[in-house]
């Protein structure tokens, strides 16, 4: 493989797996917020054994989130010097940004918050959380508005053959921001949510101890989840719409919209042949693509051959096609899971407003492994964004191809993806052990002298 | 003073805070082994930085985000140039981080000696690595007239480089063992003094070696003349202070001693590469500078604004958790890690 695979491949897995761990950190720091927050108002103490036990397992969680993040704030200039070179003059600025007024913020308070519980205030311990969650956020924020740079360049000028920024606030306004922020936000209440419930419904079909935390636990992570994930479905599909205007090949590889059509129909199961650009199978509704796009049962939808004939004209010669199969595929196991999702929940709230939290084992099965679906949500999410925007490393102005760094060997990269793939791989597996043992643990812990 | 000037003077003042911070963080984690003999000390040492080391490790973080931001041809020529040395800091770092949180969630002593042994080698590396990288900026690697570093892996490790990669150890160590001897009480109070002042005439030593062997591998003696500023004394000054209120048990005038070494050292290095970032072997008119590897004024403007709101409110609530956090460490304590 030459260095460009391996470099791509590098980002992919330190990527997806950092990403693994962010969620759960944004979705659950306001989660345990919200927690601590009653225990400060009510005095009521299952508020503060709830407290502890999500807080434990958020911590476990949240280092894994930090440790790979360096990579990630480290690898543009490591692995895309050009791409470094190219855009550092917009690009940086948000990274910058974001270690000042997130970074600083939820490390600091998360430090204060695991050893300030007899030092603090009770206010005072319950704030710093806030302002764990409120860094995490933040963090997220900053980060989504350098993404969306690559998704839609604003605020640049072309200059001295590098973009160099024009506009500092129309990179805070950029309207991809504002659709894809608000997805993640939402996806991380999904996670945390799914995490909450699913631990909860565990104890609760054993009956052991702390039984009156989980019940209430998956009450609260019920409610999250159905705000969580009725908003992501909501965001995301008006963020899909916005995407049909800005780019509009990234959502023709994920209908696998071969040639333009009006009104479009929409696929739900498409084998197809990538190279002749052809269905082999597929069964598909008529114009519900058009409804989807536009809300109205007519509007063009511009087709992949178009598409790349337009951008050739627009930029010359070249392959403008993302991979259709993987940008199809995970399109469709994100939304799938979401609303797999959805239906989890509204059982959900049925039981809970039927007053009825005892569940048989199948829908137990199904509540305690819904853990997975925001995972698999989240990930394939950000596969498909990535990876339906190529050739692009920034849409329309810089490509993949012209970034990676010119001096660094491919038998540099094969190691460094070789020792990151098994050092991630071996610390999937202790914090899987150490979550898990945590989880099934309780309120207590699992021993008096560890904490 | 234009804004290049300023973000290069921001930038050094993030390296100090970070060498200062983290440089405790690492002399503890790689006195570890040595100074603790049971599973209680080993947490009592852990725990003296568990509410510091993570916040203290983003002053690198922004110190990383703001050479990309202010010049983003130094973050992209160093950062890939030393791919190697940087990822094997990052796997250090990975470990160190997530030991400090994994360590004490399970009674089994090999899970607990194996993030020890995690902690001592994820600070190990990053001491050494940061005093070879800087000893390369002020001496130069192969740089070409594209930005390019065109060296390898090797060429990083040439004696100056290592001869600084030993000093900056040593130097972490003994404000690591001054950190601790400030930060415990009893017998681990005593025991990481003993430590201090048995790796001070050594550190000592290596500091000597390193400004003579820069004299002849660096032109920063030529740069600076005759008379080289007020950092470089002071730091010499404060070195030998930090043995003399060590041998009378002054431990936390020590600790300010070793602060200000690292701290007037990071600035003398500095001072040196000034208006340099990076400095070329091949030609001194390719080595990178404040002005060639930068970002556009108005870039520094917007990013000048935010920096100096944001640096002194960051300042503040960190100082304010070392004044929470003010005590000692000990068997008494809540030891959460």
């Amino acid at each position: 493989m030459d260095v460009l695979m391996l470099s791509r491949l590098q980002f992919a897995v330190t990527t997806v797996y950092h990403f693994f761990f962010v969620p759960l950190t944004l979705g659950l720091s306001i989660m345990v917020a919200i927690m601590e927050t009653m225990y400060v108002r009510t005095g009521d103490e299952r508020y503060k054994r709830m407290t502890k036990f999500w807080g434990k397992l958020f911590l476990i969680n949240f280092a894994m989130g930090v440790v790979t993040g360096i990579v990630q704030e480290f690898q543009f200039g490591m692995n895309w010097s050009e791409y470094a070179r190219f855009v550092g003059d917009v690009f940086g600025a948000p990274l910058a940004i974001e270690a000042l007024l997130a970074f600083f913020l939820e490390s600091t308070f998360l430090g204060i918050w695991i050893f300030g519980w007899k030092r603090l205030s009770k206010k005072m311990h319950a704030a710093s959380m806030w302002l764990v969650a409120i860094g995490s956020n933040l963090s997220a924020l900053w980060i989504l508005i350098a993404n969306s740079f690559m998704q839609q360049p604003v605020g640049y000028v072309l200059n001295n053959g590098r973009a160099e920024m024009a506009d500092f606030l129309a990179l805070l306004t950029n309207g991809h921001v504002w659709v894809q922020f608000p997805h993640v936000f939402f996806s991380g209440i999904c996670t945390a949510a799914f995490f909450i419930i699913g631990i909860s419904v565990w104890h609760i079909v054993r009956k052991g101890k702390d039984l009156d935390i989980f019940r209430l636990s998956f009450r609260y992570g019920v409610v999250y989840g159905l705000i969580g994930t009725v908003m992501v479905i909501l965001v995301g599909h008006n963020q899909a719409q916005y995407m049909f205007r800005i780019q509009p090949m990234k959502m023709a590889a994920a209908e696998a919209l071969w040639e333009t059509e009006d009104p479009a129909a929409m696929s739900l199961f498409t084998i197809g042949d990538e190279k002749n650009r052809e269905d082999i199978f597929a069964i598909r509704v008529p114009a519900l693509l058009s409804i989807l796009a536009y809300n109205s049962p007519a509007g063009e939808v511009r087709g992949i051959n178009d598409l790349q004939r337009d951008y050739e004209q627009r930029f010359g010669a070249g392959d403008y096609v993302p991979p259709v199969a993987i940008s199809y595929w995970t399109f469709r196991i994100m939304i799938g899971a979401g609303f797999v999702m959805l239906i989890l929940l509204i059982y959900a709230f049925y039981r809970i407003l039927k007053n009825r939290l005892d569940f048989h084992p199948g829908p137990a099965f199904f509540m305690i492994w819904g853990i997975l679906l925001p995972y698999l949500a989240n990930s394939t999410g950000w596969i498909f964004t990535e990876v339906a925007r190529q050739p692009w490393i920034v849409f329309g102005l810089f490509k993949t191809a012209d970034a990676v760094s010119p001096t660094v060997t491919s038998g540099e990269v094969a190691f460094s993806l070789i020792a990151f793939t098994l050092l991630y791989g071996a610390l999937m597996v202790a914090d899987i052990y150490l979550l898990r043992k945590y989880a099934m643990a309780g309120s207590a812990g699992p021993d008096q002298e560890a904490h | 003073m234009d804004l290049n000037t300023l973000w290069f003077i921001l930038i050094s003042v993030l390296f100090i805070g970070f060498f200062f911070l983290e440089g405790f963080d690492y002399g503890v984690g790689i006195l570890l082994p040595f100074i603790a003999r049971n599973d209680r000390d080993r947490r009592i040492v852990i725990n003296t930085i568990g509410t510091f080391w993570d916040g203290n490790e983003v002053w690198l973080l922004t110190a990383g985000g703001a050479m990309f931001a202010a010049f983003p041809h130094w973050y992209a020529t160093m950062f890939s140039g030393f791919y190697l040395a940087l990822v094997l800091m990052l796997l250090a770092l990975i470990v160190r981080g997530v030991a400090f949180e994994f360590r004490s969630k399970d009674k089994d002593p090999r899970w607990r000696a194996l993030w020890d042994w995690m902690l001592f080698t994820g600070s190990l590396i990053p001491a050494i690595l940061w005093g070879v990288a800087m000893a390369n900026l002020i001496r130069g690697v192969p740089i070409d007239a594209d930005k390019h570093y065109v060296g390898s892996f090797l060429d990083l490790l040439n004696p100056y480089a290592l001869v600084g990669g030993l000093t900056a150890l040593s130097l972490f160590v003994l404000h690591g063992a001054v950190y601790l001897n400030l930060k415990t009480t009893e017998s681990l109070r005593e025991k990481s003094r003993r430590i201090a002042l048995k790796i001070w005439p050594a550190t000592t030593i290596l500091v000597i070696v390193f400004v003579i062997f820069g004299y002849f591998a660096t032109d920063i003696f030529s740069r600076l003349g005759v008379n080289p500023g007020i950092s470089p004394i002071i730091a010499g000054i404060a070195l030998l202070l930090t043995g003399w209120l060590l041998r009378i048990d002054r431990g936390g005038w020590a600790f300010t001693m070793t602060g200000l070494t690292i701290a007037f050292a990071t600035i003398t290095i500095f001072t040196g590469l000034y208006p340099r970032l990076m400095v070329s072997s091949l030609s001194e008119a390719w080595s990178l500078t404040i002005y060639n590897a930068s970002s556009t004024d108005y870039t520094l403007g917007v990013m000048s604004i935010i920096a100096l709101i944001f640096v002194p409110v960051v300042v503040i609530y960190q100082g304010w958790t070392y004044w929470v956090f003010k005590k000692r460490v000990s068997g008494s304590s809540e030891l959460e890690y």
